[in-house]
C-alpha cells in the first residue's frame, strides 16, 4: 500500500465513511501531505464509495483544501481592505524578496508557498498573515524578516 | 468614554459570571417561558439580518420532528469583522451556554459550532473548554453535546444554508429558500442557527433578565452590540456599545479627525459619507450592521476601496447563479474601464442597473448585497470613480 492509500484509510477509520466525513478527511490529507493529489481523491472516492467527481467538486471549492502541491509552510497574506490600507503590498514584496518566489509559487525546496487570501479576521491589527494555522499581525517588513527566518531554521 | 451618547457596556465580556447558576435557572423554566423571556428582550440576530431570535427558536420548537439541532455560526468572514473571534477567545463558555439554553427550548440533543478555517488556532483551547462544559452538563444531567466542525476557507459558508451543505460534506452552495432552517436545516432537520454573538446575548439575557437588556438601545434596535472597528482610526479594536448612536457620534469617538466615510456592515454593508454622518443611525432604523465599522480618511481613494470589495466578492461568489458569478466580475471590469477612460462616465449608470439586477435576481445574500456597497460608494463618490 502506498502512503496515501494508508493515510486515507486511517482518516476514514477515524472520521467515518459517510458523506459528512468527506471534508474532515480532505482536511486531514492536506495536513499530512500539504495538498490533495488526484491519487488521494480517487482513494477517498473508493473508501467512501462516492464518485471521484464529487470528491473533486468539494475539494476544489474551498481555498484551504489545496489541490496543488504546496510547501511545508503555506503563507497566506491578507489582501482585503484594512490590511491593504495598512501596507500588505510591502509585506508581500518583502516575502517575495526573501524567498525568491512570487505570489502563488512554492520554493524549489518545497518549504514555503506564498498566497494571498481574503480577510483573516485581524483587520484591527493589519497587515496580517497566516503561516499554516498560526496568525501573525501588525506586520512590518522587519517583523516579517524575523518571522520567516525563524521558519527557515525549522 | 468621553462621548456621552456612546454608552460603553460590558454585558458579555465580564468574566465574573456564575455560569452554572445561569444555566440552572434557565433550565428550571419551561420551554415557553424561555422563548417568552427572549421575545420580551427584543433580541435580534447579531449577524446583520436582524431576525428576532426568539421567533427562530419558537418556529423550530414547534416542528413535530423530534430530531433537531442547534448550530453556532462561527464563520464570520465579512471584511472588517473580527468580533466573534474575540468572543470565542474570551468567553467561550457563554457561547456554549447560549447553545444549551436554545437546545432546551427547542428540544435538541446535539449542537455544532462551525468554526471558520482561518480560526483553527482557536480549536485546541475551545475543545478543552468544551470538555469542562460537557462535564458540567453531565453533572446537571443535561443530555446535550456540542461538536466543533472546521471550515475550509470559504466566505459563503457563513450563509446558513451553505454552511449546512458544508457540514454535510458538500460544496458550500446556498440552498433555495424556503424551506428555512427552522423547518429544514442541518441534515434537513429543524435547526436553529445563530451566530456567536447572538448566542452570547441569549445567554446574558438569562443572566440579567430581558428587562435589563431591553433598557438598552432603541425601539427598533434593542440592547448592545459588539463592534469591530478598523481602518483609519487611532483606536482599532473591539467595543461593546449601546445601539442607537449616529455615525457622527461614532466618528467623534473613533475617527482620526479627518474621516470622510464609514463603511458600516463590511463589504456587503453601506458606505456613509461625511455629509450623512449626522442623520444616520447605526441600527435597524438606519444602517444595520453585523458590527463591522471601517473608517476611511481623506487620503483614501474610494475607487480602491470599492475595487477591493469587488475583488473580494468576485472571488468568494459560490458561482452557482449567473447574476452573481458574472455580475461581480463585470462590475469590477466595469469600474476599471471607467477609471481608465475606456468607457464614458455614463457607463456607471449601466453598472448600477446591473447591481440592481443582482439585488433582485441573485439567489442569496452575497449576490444581493453587492449592490449595497456599490451604490453607496458610486453615488457618494462619483468623481473618485471617474478621475
Ligand atoms: S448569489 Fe452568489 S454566492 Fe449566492 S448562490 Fe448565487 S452565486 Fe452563490
Ligand atoms: S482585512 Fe486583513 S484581516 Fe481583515
Amino acid at each position: 500500500m502506498t502512503d496515501t492509500k494508508e493515510l486515507v484509510k486511517t482518516l476514514a477509520d477515524k472520521y467515518g465513511r459517510t458523506r459528512e466525513s468527506l471534508i474532515p478527511i480532505l482536511q486531514g490529507v492536506v495536513q499530512e501531505e500539504r495538498y490533495i493529489s488526484s491519487e488521494a481523491m480517487s482513494e477517498i472516492a473508493r473508501e467512501l464509495d462516492m464518485s471521484a467527481a464529487k470528491v473533486y467538486g468539494t475539494a476544489t471549492f474551498y481555498s484551504f483544501l489545496d489541490t496543488q502541491p504546496r510547501g511545508k509552510y503555506v503563507i497566506r497574506v491578507c489582501r482585503t481592505i484594512s490590511c491593504s490600507m495598512k501596507g500588505k503590498n510591502l509585506i508581500i514584496q518583502e516575502i517575495e524578496d526573501l524567498l525568491k518566489i512570487k505570489v502563488g509559487e512554492t520554493t524549489s525546496n518545497r518549504k514555503f508557498t506564498l498566497l494571498e487570501t481574503n480577510c483573516l479576521g485581524w483587520c484591527h491589527k493589519g497587515p496580517a498573515m497566516l503561516i499554516n494555522d498560526e496568525a501573525y499581525t501588525e506586520l512590518t517588513p522587519e517583523k516579517v524578516r524575523e518571522i520567516i527566518s525563524e521558519y527557515i531554521k525549522k | 468614554m468621553s462621548n456621552n451618547f456612546l454608552r460603553r457596556v460590558d454585558l458579555i465580556f465580564d468574566k465574573d459570571c456564575d455560569f452554572k447558576q445561569v444555566l440552572q435557572s434557565a433550565y428550571q423554566k419551561s420551554n415557553d417561558e424561555i422563548i417568552n423571556e427572549l421575545l420580551e428582550s427584543g433580541l435580534k440576530g447579531r449577524g446583520g439580518a436582524g431576525f428576532p431570535t426568539a421567533l427562530k427558536w419558537k418556529f423550530t420548537a414547534e416542528q413535530p420532528d423530534p430530531e433537531k439541532y442547534v448550530v453556532c455560526n462561527a464563520d464570520e468572514g465579512e471584511p472588517g469583522t473580527f468580533k466573534d473571534r474575540e468572543i470565542l477567545f474570551q468567553v467561550p463558555m457563554k457561547v456554549f451556554g447560549g447553545m444549551a439554553i436554545c437546545a432546551k427550548a427547542i428540544g435538541a440533543k446535539e449542537g455544532y459550532i462551525y468554526l471558520r478555517g482561518e480560526y483553527r488556532f482557536l480549536l485546541k483551547e475551545l475543545e478543552s473548554q468544551l470538555e469542562v462544559f460537557h462535564a458540567l452538563l453531565d453533572e446537571m444531567k443535561i443530555p446535550f453535546r456540542i461538536k466543533i466542525i472546521m471550515g475550509s476557507g470559504a466566505y459563503i459558508c457563513g450563509e446558513e444554508s451553505a454552511l449546512f451543505e458544508s457540514m454535510e460534506g458538500d460544496r458550500g452552495e446556498p440552498r433555495n429558500k424556503p424551506p428555512y432552517p427552522t423547518v429544514s436545516g442541518f441534515r434537513k432537520k429543524p435547526t436553529v442557527i445563530n451566530n456567536v454573538e447572538t448566542l452570547v446575548y441569549s445567554f446574558m439575557i438569562f443572566r440579567y433578565g430581558a428587562r435589563k437588556f431591553k433598557e438598552l438601545g432603541t425601539a427598533d434596535s434593542r440592547g448592545s452590540k459588539v463592534f469591530s472597528v478598523s481602518g483609519d482610526t487611532p483606536k482599532p479594536g473591539i467595543y461593546e456599545l449601546e445601539l442607537g448612536m449616529t455615525v457622527e457620534q461614532f466618528v467623534e469617538e473613533f475617527g482620526d479627525g479627518d474621516t470622510k466615510a464609514v463603511q458600516v456592515g463590511g463589504a456587503s454593508g453601506f458606505c456613509v459619507p461625511r455629509k450623512k454622518f449626522k442623520d444616520t443611525i447605526i441600527g435597524f432604523e438606519g444602517v444595520p450592521t453585523g458590527g463591522s465599522m471601517m473608517l476611511f480618511n481623506s487620503s483614501r481613494s474610494m475607487f480602491n476601496v470599492l475595487h477591493n470589495y469587488l475583488e473580494f466578492f468576485e472571488e468568494e461568489s459560490c458561482g452557482q447563479c449567473t447574476p452573481c458569478r458574472v455580475g461581480c466580475q463585470q462590475l469590477k471590469l466595469g469600474i476599471e474601464a471607467v477609471k481608465k477612460g475606456e468607457k464614458h462616465a455614463n457607463y456607471l449608470e449601466q453598472l448600477q442597473k446591473l447591481a440592481q439586477t443582482m439585488k433582485i435576481t441573485a439567489k442569496c445574500g452575497l449576490g444581493q448585497s453587492v449592490a449595497n456597497s456599490f451604490f453607496s460608494i458610486v453615488e457618494n463618490f462619483k468623481e473618485e470613480m471617474i478621475y
